[in-house]
């Protein structure tokens, strides 16, 4: 060739890779405390309940002795169960429900975000108008009156607090996927006539996870807290069921008396969240910068 | 002393001087190795350069000021009464700028605020420097300053807001705020790179009145050499962050010293088509154009379905073209013919509606009246309802490379799409194809893995132009898939362009607003004004004598060398 590509010439020809996004994640600081803090609670929440009776001489629903005595560790609860063992057994199903119902809500959210942003038109304007009608319920109150319809069981709870954040979350996504949709390679799988759910799965969504993990992170939190609000109003896990939501409803009569029943659930719940919205900002964060190096 | 001596002492005085000026990353990679240039009154320094020449580093760092991520490492930038800008505190730096160094961003657009009137902005520049003693003089000074770029100077006008304004009126606001502090420095990055030619032509009019008549010593930060031909007095070319050739602006453009001026210099497409871009010759009368009958010469190594349409003289034919968008109609009845092998150039200035008819061609915009067939079958309008055979047989190649290929999947991905929409191939033809692809656009096969954002802008060009190549098309359409690319590549994507249509006999339609690229792709060229084709036929016969008033008038004001 007699023309030049300056670039080539110029630049040394070294391609360099950026680190893969998990290494990118784990080098940041904030990842790493939040690791640490999230990994402690979710031990505790999995491994927990394998350890009763073993570790405390109770299972979680045994009476230990008398309520609210300095009994064990860290003594009993109001009717007298010891309140490590309830601690140890208690977080799992939280844990569990608060990661379904996101994984739900992020489902249901990024569907709906991605489709209203690429359709527009009608479409567009049900789903979104749709969304306000949601969003315009109170979450809590939203879930009070399904659980009152529909008892208080897990799939339910799962099922209203996925669905509530289901519209936040496509608010999110739309935001962020109409930025992408403008863009020419969108145009040129639609030359080639890709199907559009392929547009969106291929195209679309890989360039919105950064927007997306956020949101996650997000969400993840507030699901952790509505579960354990629910809990402890009583209507997430029914007695005599451990759970750090209930417990936390259950032993706050005798909070001068005995704190340990409320502190235990009330740090666990609060480092998880904590924890999980560093990872997730981290996440973000590296996800952030691939974009950056375009 | 007499006052013609003074006037004289006053032209040549040097208004700032960048002595070994070196700024690196704050990683520690140093971007400018030691940059030394004087700016003098009344006169004009063009810096010319490619992206990533550091050009525009230098061109801030004359007003003391670097990007995020860039730091000051060495060398001085020093003003005519011997104070270096650059250990001055940021207060006193931010002094001096937008008052005795002012700076006229690229894009007018972006840099006008859209929530303030156009006088107002001008008069901010005015009160925060202090202009005059009242706000009487400030007045007059706003007055003054747009009719010296060349605006209406009335109170209706000045209650405009930026968009309300064109592109190149825009511009004009932009450098008056530069200019209305009466500045002994000017810095302009590119002020004309979004403009149209005969827009272009003003500004740069207006620009060279200023420097000259008001004595302010000029610094045009560019990569367009014929734009530097009209404005510059001299020129200092930039390579990778550092000056390799400085001096007048004759001497350098016609008397290239170093490798690399000469390159860039060869790289400039002439409307003439004297000068060879690439191993393809310009096309010009002695010049056959391709043989229609040829056979392509491609080296199939995967046989492909024999196209079974039955073959008409006309390849594209267009005609009644309308499409209106509301009650703004874009396109009033285009008709165009592009035979087989045929280059044709679709010309015309931002909206000429050119890349809607592009658009209408790829199936892209469905909305359009009219009928558009390939090979004398009419199409549907959208991409969608046309048959997997003729949507391989149109392929098109968008503007930007930066955003035409999806930067989260691999090249090869990219280029493999339309393999698998035609869904007849096996994952091995598919690699093969694409590795041929690859090959047809000189990319080295391992560019199959990598991300866009490991590509330069020309690499990314010529990944595109692998995926509308991948299915072997008929018909490509370009468009202005060189406007985003610096000079040099822009000449290498040409060749490429070129070298394929006489490899593969197909035909091409380039939509371009640069009509000095005309000779070196097309043998017809169309001109498109308001909708309209109001220029047509071959290339020499619309360059040397055309018809209509308005490809005259852009004849005239293209810059030349």
């Amino acid at each position: 060739m007699t023309t030049i590509d300056t670039h080539s010439e110029i630049s040394t020809s070294v391609v360099e890779t950026p680190p893969g996004l998990l290494r990118r994640i784990i080098r940041q600081r904030q990842a790493k405390i939040g690791l640490v803090l999230t990994g402690v609670v979710v031990l505790v929440a999995v491994v927990g309940p394998l350890l009763l009776p073993w570790l405390t001489g109770y299972t979680s629903t045994e009476f230990a002795g008398r309520p609210f005595q300095p009994d064990g560790l860290f003594g009993t609860d109001n009717l007298g169960r010891d309140i490590l063992s309830r601690f140890l057994d208690g977080g799992r199903s939280l844990l569990l429900f608060a990661v379904l119902a996101t994984a739900l809500g992020m489902l249901l959210g990024t569907a709906a975000g991605m489709l209203a942003a690429y359709q527009g038109g009608l479409l567009d304007s049900i789903i979104m108008r749709g969304n306000d009608v949601l969003l315009a319920l109170p979450q809590l109150v939203f879930a009070l009156l399904a659980i009152t319809v529909l008892g208080p069981q897990g799939w339910v709870v799962v099922l209203v607090i996925g669905v509530t954040h289901a519209p936040r979350i496509a608010r999110v996504t739309r935001a962020a996927a109409s930025a992408v949709i403008t863009e020419d390679f969108i145009r040129a799988s639609e030359m080639y006539a890709v199907p559009r759910w392929k547009i969106l799965v291929k195209d679309v969504l890989p360039n919105i996870t950064g927007p997306l993990m956020v949101e996650l992170g997000l969400r993840l939190t507030y699901s952790i807290a509505a579960i354990a609000s629910l809990s402890f109003l009583g209507l997430g896990m029914q007695p005599p069921n451990a759970d750090w939501g209930l417990m936390i409803n259950e032993n706050r009569i005798a909070l001068t008396l005995q704190p340990w029943g409320v502190i235990l659930p009330v740090l666990a719940i609060a480092i998880l969240t904590v924890g999980s919205n560093l990872v997730t900002d981290a996440v973000a964060r590296a996800s952030a910068t691939v974009e950056e190096s375009k | 002393m007499s006052t013609l001596a003074q006037t004289i002492e006053q032209q040549t005085e040097v208004a700032l001087q960048t002595n070994d000026l070196r700024v690196a990353t704050t990683l520690g990679k140093e971007i400018l190795h030691g940059v030394s240039f004087a700016l003098k009154r009344g006169r004009m320094l063009a810096l010319v350069g490619e992206s990533g020449s550091g050009k525009t580093t230098a061109g801030l760092a004359c007003l003391g000021y670097f990007r995020t991520g860039l730091e000051h490492t060495g060398g001085t930038v020093e003003l005519n009464d011997g104070t270096d800008l650059l250990a001055l505190s940021d207060a006193g730096r931010r002094r001096l700028r937008g008052g005795s160094i002012s700076y006229v961003p690229q894009d007018p657009a972006l840099s006008l605020n859209p929530a303030m009137r156009i006088g107002t902005q001008i008069m901010e520049v005015l009160r925060v420097h202090g202009y005059g003693v009242s706000e009487a003089a400030r007045r007059d000074r706003l007055a003054g300053v747009l009719t010296d770029v060349g605006l209406p100077n009335d109170e209706a006008y000045q209650r405009r807001w930026p968009h309300e304004l064109s592109g190149g009126q825009q511009q004009r606001v932009g450098i008056a705020m530069a200019f209305a502090f009466r500045p002994q420095v000017m810095v302009m990055d590119e002020p004309t790179t979004g403009l149209d030619v005969t827009t272009q032509a003003l500004v740069l009019q207006t620009i060279h009145q200023l420097i000259s008549t008001h004595a302010v010593a000029g610094l045009y930060i560019t990569h367009d050499l014929a734009v530097v031909a009209e404005v510059a007095d001299e020129v200092a070319v930039m390579l990778a962050g550092s000056v390799v050739e400085e001096g007048p602006c004759d001497r350098v453009l016609h008397d290239p010293q170093h490798a690399y001026t000469r390159k860039l210099l060869g790289a400039v497409p002439d409307l003439a088509g004297r000068r060879r871009i690439g191993e393809v010759a310009a096309v010009t009368g002695a010049v056959p154009i391709v043989d229609p009958n040829a056979e392509p010469v491609r080296a199939a190594s995967v046989r492909r379905p024999a196209p079974n349409i039955v073959e008409t003289s006309s390849l594209l034919s267009i005609s009644d073209l309308r499409l209106s968008y509301g009650t703004t109609a874009i396109l009033n009845g285009i008709d165009l013919e592009l035979g087989r092998g045929e280059s044709l150039m679709l010309l015309g200035e931002s909206g000429s509606g050119k890349t809607t008819v592009a658009r209408c061609i790829a199936g892209l915009n469905d909305g359009y009246t009219g009928s558009v067939s390939l090979a004398g079958k009419t199409l549907e309008p959208g991409t969608r309802q046309r048959s997997a055979e003729e949507r391989h047989r149109i392929q098109y190649v968008f503007q930007s490379p930066l955003s035409s290929l999806n930067p989260r999947r691999a090249i090869g991905e990219s280029i493999e799409v339309p393999l698998h929409m035609s869904g007849t191939y096996s994952r091995k033809q598919c690699r093969a194809l694409v590795l041929e692809a690859l090959d047809q656009v000189q990319l080295a096969a391992s560019f199959i893995d990598r991300r866009p954002g490991q590509l330069s802008g020309g690499e990314r060009q010529r990944a595109a132009i692998a995926r509308a190549l991948v299915n072997s098309p008929s018909v490509l359409v370009c468009d202005e898939v060189t406007s985003a690319l610096d000079v040099s590549v822009q000449a290498s994507i040409i060749d490429l362009l070129r070298t394929l249509q006489v490899e593969t006999g197909m035909a091409m339609v380039f939509v371009t607003h640069n009509i000095a690229l005309a000779r070196h792709i097309s043998q017809r060229v169309a001109v498109l004004h308001a909708g309209r084709i109001v220029d047509t036929g071959a290339t020499d016969e619309v360059l040397e004598n055309p018809q209509h008033s308005y490809t005259r008038e852009l004849l005239t004001h293209i810059p030349s060398l």
